[in-house]
């Protein structure tokens, strides 16, 4: 009966986390507004409830053994040297090790597919954006439009958005959490994400890893607008009287908290390859990115680099 | 003269941190007038400071670790009321910059000098007894370490009141610990710090596992090792092997911010991306060396408490050795979200996720351990019983975290400090917790008052739920670590329940000091006579309580894993020899203490480039180590009369001890008490 009474109220609780967690809108993670995020939920809560099949039964024995063996309670039976049990220890070796294989797969499965580097292939041709982190601001680049916003950013929903990340300061994290994957922005080296947004809405755009005094202030509104809405936006920040040039960016580059939204109706070419090679002459130190950049080159000249 | 150091460097203007500093110098003076007032400075000097018995030692180790605990407590209140206050339009009472240091420091404290000298410490008090021994291999080298320790930690008091500490984390990620973005000396006394407990630590570990090797009782084969000497086996090993990486990843840095090279900077050919895996190459492993002993100590509570021995000890064993070898695999998952190849992230994720094998192991061997016993809930009982559960919690965190793509929504959020606060408090402390009042009447003589260890464990579980559940919520909604203020109003209320939660620990914390003040008056009641209050398992019970300085007039002979058990069965326990031998111990000597005072003054010179004053503390220290090694009168013998006459007194108290339970109608639980 007293078994009975705790798998009822264990099971309780968990219903009430899962329906919490799920109802409450606020838990972003658990609304995710892409296919991304959709697909990490998925792992989060398939994770969670194969191991629950362990921690369920610990927590219930946990409670019962020591009120049924307890030293006052003669009836319970006592065996003062019995310390081993081959079945026991096949069911605590074998029952852990089954979950971790099911749960390897699943996850070797979803690393793969959810690697940050690997387009989204939607047959739509993506957004490219370049992203720049600085001391404590987001910097924005559409290369293809050629400009280029502070702390905010604007994009087409149902549409792939590949982006380029590096950072002019120390190394922070690019995060959008409804949108999924976050990835680190490093000076001198150029990290790649993909996402995809499904809904219009206005979501949360953060730095995730602490990057000194600013830090708390470095985060934007990353606003996903229909098609048509972001090529109105686009003609908007085009007619924006600031252009971001050299000198310009010399001036965003002094640290600042809490920066406004500022839009540049141009950016001067080659803006972020700048920004990495400022830091590393020999363009890039991720093994992947020096592939693909030698692939470029060998493409662009017909000389390979020999990375 | 002074280098970078003027009075300037004093933060005069912080009304917050000058009452911390005014605290502590006033607690300082009480404590030096008390000494003075009592005229103790001999005895503490004579027997303390200069001690090389590894109890001694162990009892330091272990005041600082609570000292320091309560140092890194005072930071956390800082950090969660700063966080239930600072919502919206409120900034709450911190500036950013004093956060960053509150944050920096409490984690740094938490771990180098909470965590280790705790378990260092309690390694000091019982491994050479459970093993058999009547010290360290290195009993001089065990006082270096200890005094090494404290060093650092004074350090860290120190930038409270003269400069800063840093900004930047306790991990130090560089280039944000680079000269370009912290130019101050908060960085340096970090470094310094933990560079310094960091050799300490090493230190310890060559000695004690030396000790383990080499000194065991005859019969004590490895297999029949208690289990607690095989946790702390591993985590030997453990640090023996990642302590250096540490010292190695520190030193480039150091050398990044004295000599202008570049190891992790963002210019000419640094890679800050080296550095953080060098750190995490120690970093894991670390986890598990403050987690394994306490392992070790659950294992010996709960085989205690339930009168019975540890099920499944091979298993125990190979778990644990599982568990050494595998957290060198795994250190790349503190990184997922860095763009490495989807191939690199599935291993180092699989890995980590295999270590839940062993772990869970433990964990069903615990609960059986208990199926079928007799289960007394005393205190450290207890802290087990409320691990079990909240560690399994803890490790369906680890485990999600483990997965990259999981870990590339929850990286770096509140769901991660959840996480580890979760192993390190129910694993780590609770587990020193256990131990410190399972071994408290071995190491101090008495017993520690229940009707107060009790509310201070429930006090401690409620509140660490309270306090975390908040934050693994939090980390769902998308909040990231380290925020001195946010404008998400929808975080505010759960990082309200968890300043709660916290106000419960700290009820807690205050229930362990009225614990230790009630168990010191009351400790003419609560004498150990025996040496065995708990009818304990393993030889440490076999000594007196304290023990003696040679811990064991006979070396005893070991048959068996619990091998006191065995010799209380078979009827040999407390069996006189027919007759004592000379015992040579080591002597006290004051060299460790001066060379911890030399390593500190080194330690601030570097810090404020007061070049002379670290030279002159450099040649002193080589000067210190020269005479040191050149002494060949290190030890002296205590005669066979006088080792009678101490272990005679002793077979008169375990007769009193009989005695007192025959008068009390033998209520004492049968196989307590001694047949004398």
């Amino acid at each position: 009966m007293k078994r009975k009474k705790y798998l009822v109220m264990i099971g309780l609780l968990s219903l009430f986390g899962v329906v919490f967690l799920g109802g409450c809108s606020d838990i972003l993670l658990f609304h995710p507004k892409g296919p991304i995020g959709d697909a990490e939920r998925f792992v989060i809560i398939v994770a969670i409830a194969l191991m629950l099949i362990v921690v369920i039964p610990v927590a219930v024995m946990d409670l019962l053994f020591p009120r049924k063996y307890r030293s006052t309670n003669p009836k319970a039976t006592y065996m003062p040297k019995w310390s081993r049990s081959a079945k026991i220890e096949w069911v605590v070796w074998l029952v852990p090790a089954v979950i971790i294989t099911i749960l390897g797969t699943l996850i070797w499965h979803f690393t793969v597919h959810l690697d940050p580097y690997k387009p989204i292939d939607t047959g739509v041709k993506p957004v490219n954006i370049e992203v720049v982190s600085m001391d404590w601001k987001w910097l924005f680049i559409f290369p293809d439009q050629n400009i280029a916003v502070v702390n905010q950013l604007v994009f087409p929903v149902g549409v792939p958005l590949s982006f380029r990340i590096t950072s002019d300061t120390v190394m922070t994290s690019f995060f959008i959490p409804q949108l999924g994957s976050q990835i680190y922005a490093m000076a001198g080296m150029q990290t790649r994400l993909h996402l995809l947004a499904d809904e219009p809405g206005t979501y949360l755009g953060q730095n995730q890893h602490f990057s000194g005094r600013g830090f708390t202030g470095m985060h934007f509104k990353a606003i996903a607008v229909s098609p048509k809405e972001f090529e109105a936006w686009i003609q908007k920040v085009k007619q924006s009287p600031d252009k971001l040039d050299p000198a310009r960016y010399q001036g965003l580059e002094k640290p600042s908290v809490n920066y406004p939204v500022s839009l540049f109706s141009s950016v001067t070419p080659g803006l972020f390859d700048g920004i990495i090679r400022k830091y590393n002459k020999t363009m890039n130190m991720n093994p992947r990115v020096v592939k693909e950049a030698s692939e470029s080159i060998h493409l662009k000249t017909g000389v390979s680099e020999g990375n | 003269m002074f280098g970078k150091l003027s009075l300037s460097a004093v933060p005069y203007h912080d009304m917050i941190v000058m009452s911390a500093v005014y605290g502590s110098l006033l607690l300082t003076l009480l404590i030096l007038g008390l000494i003075t007032y009592y005229r103790k400075w001999t005895y503490l000097w004579k027997d303390w400071l200069t001690s090389v018995d590894h109890k001694r030692i162990g009892i330091m180790y272990i005041i600082l670790s609570l000292v320091m605990l309560l140092r890194g407590l005072s930071d956390a209140i800082m950090m969660r009321s700063q966080q239930a206050l600072a919502a919206g339009a409120s900034h709450g009472y911190l500036h950013p910059d004093h956060f960053n240091q509150v944050f920096s420091a409490h984690g740094t404290i938490m771990i180098v000098f909470v965590a280790m000298p705790f378990l260092v410490g309690l390694m000091n008090i019982v491994i050479p007894p459970q093993i058999g021994a009547r010290d360290v291999a290195f009993p001089y080298l065990n006082s270096v370490s200890l005094w090494l320790t404290v060093a650092g930690a004074f350090l860290v008091m120190v930038s409270l009141g003269v400069g800063e500490f840093s900004k930047a984390g306790w991990s130090g990620y560089a280039p944000l610990t680079e000269l370009k973005y912290s130019p101050g000396v908060g960085v340096d006394y970090w470094i310094w710090s933990f560079q310094i407990a960091g050799i300490g630590s090493l230190m310890t570990s060559i000695n004690f596992l030396v000790t383990i090797f080499k000194m065991r009782a005859p019969g004590m084969t490895l297999m029949r090792m208690p289990i607690f000497i095989w946790t702390s086996l591993c985590t030997l090993v453990l640090m023996v092997l990642a302590f250096p990486v540490l010292t190695v990843a520190l030193a480039m840095l150091t050398l990044d911010r004295y000599l202008g090279m570049h190891f992790f900077t963002n210019t000419l050919g640094g890679n800050m991306m080296m550095y953080v895996n060098l750190f995490w190459i120690w970093g894991h492993p670390e986890v598990y060396i403050v987690v394994l002993p306490a392992f070790g100590i659950f294992s010996e509570v709960v085989a205690t408490f339930s009168r019975k021995p540890l099920f499944g000890y091979t298993s125990m064993v190979f778990a644990t050795m599982a568990i050494m070898v595998l957290s060198f695999v795994v250190w790349l998952h503190h990184f997922f979200t860095m763009g490495a190849s989807p191939d690199v992230n599935i291993f180092f994720g699989i890995t980590t996720m295999i270590i839940a094998i062993p772990t869970g192991v433990k964990i069903f061997n615990w609960l059986f351990t208990v199926y079928r016993g007799r289960v007394r809930f005393t205190s450290p009982m207890l802290w087990t019983l409320g691990f079990i559960t909240t560690f399994s919690i803890g490790g369906m965190g680890g485990v999600l975290l483990a997965s990259p793509p999981a870990d590339y929504v929850l990286h770096d959020s509140l769901f991660l400090i959840a996480h580890f606060h979760t192993m390190l408090i129910s694993g780590s402390l609770f587990g020193y917790f256990a131990g410190y009042s399972y071994w408290f009447p071995k190491a101090i003589g008495f017993t520690l008052n229940e009707k107060w260890g009790k509310p201070a464990f429930w006090c401690w579980l409620i509140g660490f739920y309270f306090a975390f559940a908040p934050l693994y919520i939090l980390g769902f909604m998308g909040m990231p670590r380290r925020m001195y203020h946010y404008s998400n109003l929808a975080w505010h209320p759960y990082l309200v329940v968890a300043a709660g939660g916290l106000a419960l620990i700290l009820i807690g914390v205050l229930c362990q000091m009225i614990q230790l003040v009630v168990s010191i008056k009351q400790r003419q009641d609560t004498r150990d006579l025996t040496g065995d209050p708990w009818d304990g398992r393993t030889l440490e019970w076999a000594m007196s309580s304290p023990p003696a300085v040679y811990n064991f007039a006979a070396i005893p002979t070991v048959y068996d894993i619990d091998a006191f058990t065995d010799m209380k069965e078979k009827g040999m326990a407390y069996q006189k020899p027919d007759r004592y031998h000379d015992i040579h111990m080591p002597k006290n000597t004051g060299d460790g203490f001066i060379n911890g005072i030399l390593v500190f003054l080194f330690g601030f010179a570097m810090v404020w480039h007061i070049w002379w004053l670290a030279v002159l503390c450099a040649l002193a220290m080589l000067f210190l180590l020269i005479a040191r090694a050149s002494d060949d009168d290190t030890e002296y013998t205590i005669p066979a009369a006088e080792v009678e006459e101490i272990e005679n007194l002793r077979y008169r108290q375990l007769a009193s001890a009989a005695e007192i339970n025959r008068l009390a109608g033998g209520r004492g639980e049968p196989g307590i008490l001694p047949q004398v």
